[in-house]
């Protein structure tokens, strides 16, 4: 019997490698996810634990604001760290000057390392990590030892484009007119553990660090501890602790690496989260497709089938040789899916590497649990997919194999329709509960919905599919005349097949739909919201929200033509909501902001000053406080400063749900900055003159821009669609994988209708005409996978942005998108007939007729 | 293991008692079989014969445990077919029935050698290598038995089939026209090896035809006409048989008339 399942597996090499196709593209997607989402785990575990001393004596506090790129003034003297570096646990204490808000330009005037990983400016000073090596490692060069010397780590300035003795240019956060600052690059080096995770290294000489972030003085921001032989990261912590200035705390190494795991650990996980929900649709897709293939299969097979079990094969054994059969093609096709994974995932980071996260090749290898989760994905989900069709095999009479008239009875659709109907009804209520408010998350609810409905819809696609079915024959006909009834009715006759192999595209196109609907909505509420706050003629910002020095404010307040500039800054804050601290976004603004800025006050007024803030509803239910009352607010750095509450205001996007004078942030240590600029024209002034004016004032930081409304618009815009542009193109590879389905069904069609292929020709149909018979029922097919895809899509989209009409206020449809998805469907679906049209229409007409 | 000739000439290799069979309901009911009773010897060779439509593919089929006949019994190897779950079915065809088909249905992908050790392999017997020598031999297969069907001729196909059929040592072989499509020479071929398995290995052989030289070589030939037996011959000859035939063909004719 196995000797007849390899047998039959290797009579069938061409058509079982097309359904093979699906399973190795499917785990070949799952697999490059996984590696390279571990290789993303493991570069940052390295730099992390290869970055990290045994202790470290930072601000005080559990509020960060170095990913924001907040700076605090709180510093550490030359003094205090000899005292610490006295006591007898420590071995060294480094000082370290730690700068925010610099910028590595390359030698053709552009931001190294685009707008994705941080740049980290700081003083070099020998130092070593927890597992006792040094933390930096040269690799080429030295180190800087005196101002106007600068290092730079060697991905950055290979993408500078700088050799060592070259000039480089910087752009640095001072108060100076020309925040453009030049060095010499005397060295290249990285992290040890490797690599930089795509950050830009700027190490410099202590003093003019010092004199760069810290205005000159002779201090440091926080200091790298070395244990003593024999103690440990705790007692080192706690012995430097008791020494510590105020505003300082020594925590240990452990600790600075679980935190900066755990954030970077969230981040990480949404990726892998994002990017394993597209590998497990190209797999549902995949399952399909080798569910049809099976299926097919068995209905060629039954009178091989019957054959056996007259021949006294028990049901189990015809179930088993088809289940076998499925089982060595998952092995074949899970084996190439991990090596294309490999392939993939370095794909995968090469596509990271230039949204400017570096991934060291190295670590992107198939790990054991790699493996093992694609050998049993695929071979699971391979099995799955054909047991039915397995089952069916088994059910063929053997009375089948001495009779001509070898049809397997199919029972009727009726009982298909009736539990689809039932569980259509079970989506709809799943879905309608989410939308009432069902306890846990709405959109769990609409997904278990939408789940039900896309499934069904495939179960139920032979009959859900008749209408487009027959309008296609209908208009078929009227323009290809009988090669298009012919086609029509080919793609009619076979309703189970041609729903199957359509459910596969189906499945695609209803995420990508859904995903349409709701960026299209997103869009349209940008531009709603955008055209309700923008109240100033100018925003000036970074593309990334980071903080850029004051100075640029000050020219642009000088630009003739400007009214008013407004200035807002915004940090991580951390609040007290119900017991446990809660991290949120501050924003610190001037008076000026409330002259262009009409926030709707619910509560008190919007007049602030001092130590008072304005929150918005929502932050003002969370905090359970109105005008009056007092909320203590803790900076990054450790300071509380308890702010009076003096309004409340509608939510806006215009600005934070804690709103506070800028003299807010000064007294809680925080270095000024600006994160926003707002500007007004003067009466009179001509807008294009003024905008060209200011936008002279920010040619030395090329990634800061001066926008107006049409311009922010669409810079907000093309960010939803940059995303959109990226889901689609992982989608890309579910549609990719549908069409092979197509292809394989088209050709065991082709090769089922033979004997019909050559009685057409016989009669006098052209070979023209076939292949044009042949590609319109493939066309027939994906046009129907289409329009069942975005008529569920649509109806999902539509549903969770009802869930969601809080933040996505307007609906909107992507029409002209779901025409071009329509007419590429078209397309792929004549791309996926070329090759059983030729081989079709090569076939040799009596051969075709004699075979039985 | 092998049956001598003469060894149990009068027990009864398979029997129907009553047996009916009807497709359809309604307007369009078709009673295939109405009302058979027939024992089937065993050492014998047995023909089954009449026009089209009579029922003789139907008897065979429920007498082979192939179809479940509507009502009546079914008896093969003194086991009732009408109790039987389709697992025990399973094993009784495997293990006490071999059949010869029309057209041939050899497994495309298996040599000649697979495919006829491919019920015992199916049961997970190991072939007895002696009976499967002798039984090769006699039909003339040797040189032949690496090659796939597609390389062998129709004569030789229905040769592994009748191989296949015998390599498992059944109580009783139902052929079901096993000349149907084949020249004359190649008949002449397989219904003499389907003769001396009867002769020399006291075979039990029971064949569908409407050839009436395939039926002369048979020593019995049960006559259907209308779902029913209607004639039976002994030791025939090809005249008698085709006389026979004639004479029902005529009542057919007549009744159709009425």
């Amino acid at each position: 019997m196995l000797l007849l399942t390899w047998r039959n597996l290797l009579a069938r090499k061409v058509r079982l490698l097309m359904s093979t196709l699906a399973i190795v593209l499917g785990i070949g997607f799952l697999a490059g996810v996984m590696t390279f989402s571990t290789g993303l785990n493991a570069t940052f575990q390295n730099i992390v634990s290869g970055s990290t001393p045994d202790g470290l004596v930072r601000p005080a506090g559990d509020v960060s604001g170095a990913n924001a790129g907040v700076a605090t003034t709180q510093l550490i003297t030359p003094a205090d760290i000899d005292k610490i570096g006295a006591l007898p646990e420590v071995a060294a204490a480094t000082g370290s000057v730690d700068g925010f808000g610099s910028f590595l330009l390359g030698k053709d005037d552009k931001l190294v390392g685009g707008q994705g990983a941080p740049t980290l400016a700081f003083n070099y000073a020998p130092g070593e990590n927890m597992a006792g090596d040094e933390v930096l490692e040269l690799s080429q060069g030295g180190w800087p030892e005196k101002p106007g010397e600068v290092t730079l780590d060697t991905s950055s300035a290979e993408r500078g484009g700088y050799d060592i003795g070259d000039t480089v240019t910087m752009i640095v956060p001072t108060e100076v007119q020309d925040p453009r600052r030049t060095f010499t690059l005397v060295g290249t080096a990285d992290f040890n553990g490797g690599g930089t995770a795509g950050a830009t290294l700027v190490l410099l000489d202590t003093s003019e660090a010092q004199e760069i972030f810290l205005g000159g003085e002779d201090a440091f921001t926080s200091v790298a501890l070395t244990a003593a032989d024999g103690v440990s990261q705790t007692q080192l912590a706690d012995a430097a602790d008791a020494v510590v200035p105020g505003g300082f705390t020594a925590v240990t190494g452990d600790k600075v690496v679980k935190e900066t795991q755990d954030q970077i650990g969230q981040f990480l996980d949404v990726i892998s989260i994002f990017l394993t929900t597209f590998a497990v649709i190209a797999i549902v897709v995949g399952a399909f497709i080798i569910f049809n293939t099976f299926s097919i299969l068995v209905s060629q097979r039954v009178r091989e089938s019957a054959l056996l079990r007259a021949l006294g094969a028990s049901k189990k054994q015809v179930t088993r040789s088809v289940l076998i059969e499925a089982f060595l093609m998952a092995v074949v096709g899970a084996t190439l899916g991990l090596l294309l994974g490999l392939g993939l995932s370095r794909l995968l980071a090469g596509l990271f590497r230039t949204f400017g996260l570096d991934i060291a090749g190295d670590v992107l290898t198939l790990t054991p649990f790699t493996i093992i989760a694609g050998y049993v994905v695929g071979i699971l989900v391979t099995m799955v997919a054909a047991f039915v069709p397995a089952r069916r095999a088994a059910k063929v009479p053997p009375v089948a194999a001495m009779r001509d008239d070898l049809v397997v009875q199919e029972k009727g659709m009726g009982r298909r329709l009736v539990l689809g109907s039932i569980a259509m009804a079970v989506g709809v209520a799943l879905a309608a509960a989410g939308l009432v408010g069902a306890p846990g998350t709405d959109a769990i609810w609409i997904g278990a919905g939408a789940v039900i409905w896309v499934i069904t819809t495939a179960v139920l696609a032979p009959v859900l599919g008749h209408p487009v079915l027959v309008a296609c024959r209908a208009v078929f006909g009227r323009l290809f005349g009988t090669a298009g009834l012919l086609a029509g009715e080919n793609a009619l006759r076979n309703p189970r097949r041609t729903g199957a192999t359509a459910s596969a595209l189906m499945i695609g196109l209803a995420v990508v739909s859904a995903v349409g609907v709701l960026a299209s909505s997103l869009s349209a509420t940008n531009d709603k919201v955008v055209d309700d706050q923008f109240k100033s003629d100018f925003l000036v910002q970074m593309p990334t929200f980071q903080g850029f020095p004051s100075g640029f404010g000050d020219r642009m307040q000088d630009v003739d033509g400007v009214d008013l500039v407004s200035r807002q800054q915004g940090t991580p804050v951390s609040v007290d909501v119900d017991g446990t601290p809660d991290q949120t976004f501050a924003i610190g603004v001037d008076p000026g902001f409330f002259e262009i800025y009409d926030l709707t006050m619910i509560d008190g007024t919007d007049q602030i000053s001092g130590h008072q803030t304005l929150l918005s509803e929502g932050r003002a239910d969370d905090l359970k406080a109105g005008p009056g009352d007092t909320i203590d607010v803790e900076f990054p750095g450790g300071k509380k400063i308890p702010l009076e509450v003096v309004g409340v205001f509608e939510d806006t996007p215009t600005t934070g749900g804690i709103t506070f004078p800028l003299s807010v942030l000064a007294d809680a240590g925080i270095k000024r900055s600006d994160s926003t600029l707002s500007i007004t024209l003067a009466d009179g002034a001509d807008r294009a003159t003024v905008k060209r004016d200011l936008e002279d004032v920010v040619k030395d930081l090329p990634i800061l821009s001066v926008q107006d409304k049409e311009e922010f618009k669409e810079l907000i815009s093309g960010q939803v669609n940059q995303l959109l542009y990226v889901i689609y193109g992982l989608l890309a590879l579910a549609v990719v994988i549908a069409v092979i389905g197509i292809v394989n069904t088209l050709g065991l069609s082709v090769l089922e209708r033979t004997r019909e292929i050559g009685l057409l020709r016989a009669v006098g149909l052209s070979r023209r005409k076939l292949r044009t018979m042949i590609t319109l029922e493939s066309v027939a097919i994906a046009l129907l996978g289409a329009v069942l895809g975005m008529v569920v899509g649509l109806v999902i989209g539509v549903v969770l942005r009802q869930s969601l009409k809080d933040d996505l206020t307007v609906l909107s449809l992507p029409v002209s998108n779901l025409l071009i998805f329509l007419v590429v469907a078209v397309i792929f679906g004549v791309l996926a007939a070329i090759v059983p049209a030729i081989r079709a229409s090569r076939m040799k007409v009596l051969a075709a007729i004699a075979t039985e | 293991m092998t049956q001598q000739p003469g060894d149990a000439t009068n027990a009864v290799a398979a029997s129907a008692r009553d047996l009916i069979k009807v497709y359809g309901k309604g307007e369009a009911e078709v009673r295939a079989l109405d009302g058979v009773t027939v024992d089937l010897m065993q050492g014998e060779f047995t023909a089954i014969m009449g026009p089209s439509g009579s029922g003789k593919s139907t008897l065979m089929h429920c007498l082979a445990a192939l179809d479940t006949p509507t009502s009546g019994e079914a008896v093969v190897d003194g086991t009732s077919l009408g109790k039987l779950k389709d697992k025990d079915l399973t094993t009784l065809r495997r293990e006490r029935v071999g059949f010869v088909f029309q057209s041939f249905n050899l497994v495309p992908t298996l040599s000649a050698e697979e495919n006829i050790l491919l019920p015992l392999s199916l049961a997970g017997r190991k072939p007895d290598r002696a009976w499967f020598d002798q039984v090769v031999d006699a039909v003339g297969l040797r040189p032949r038995l690496g090659h796939r069907p597609s390389e062998m001729s129709g004569g030789q196909q229905q040769r592994v089939a009748c191989a296949r059929a015998l390599v498992s040592q059944p109580r009783i072989v139902f052929a079901d026209e096993p000349t149907g499509n084949l020249d004359s020479t190649s008949s002449a071929e397989v219904l003499g090896f389907l003769r001396r398995s009867v002769d020399e290995f006291g075979q039990t052989v029971v064949m569908v035809t409407h050839d009436p030289v395939a039926a002369s070589y048979t020593d019995r030939v049960l006559f259907l006409a209308d779902g029913v037996i209607v004639d039976e011959l002994r030791s025939p000859d090809r005249d008698q048989i085709l006389a026979k035939m004639a004479s029902l063909q005529d009542a057919a004719v007549k009744k159709a008339a009425s």
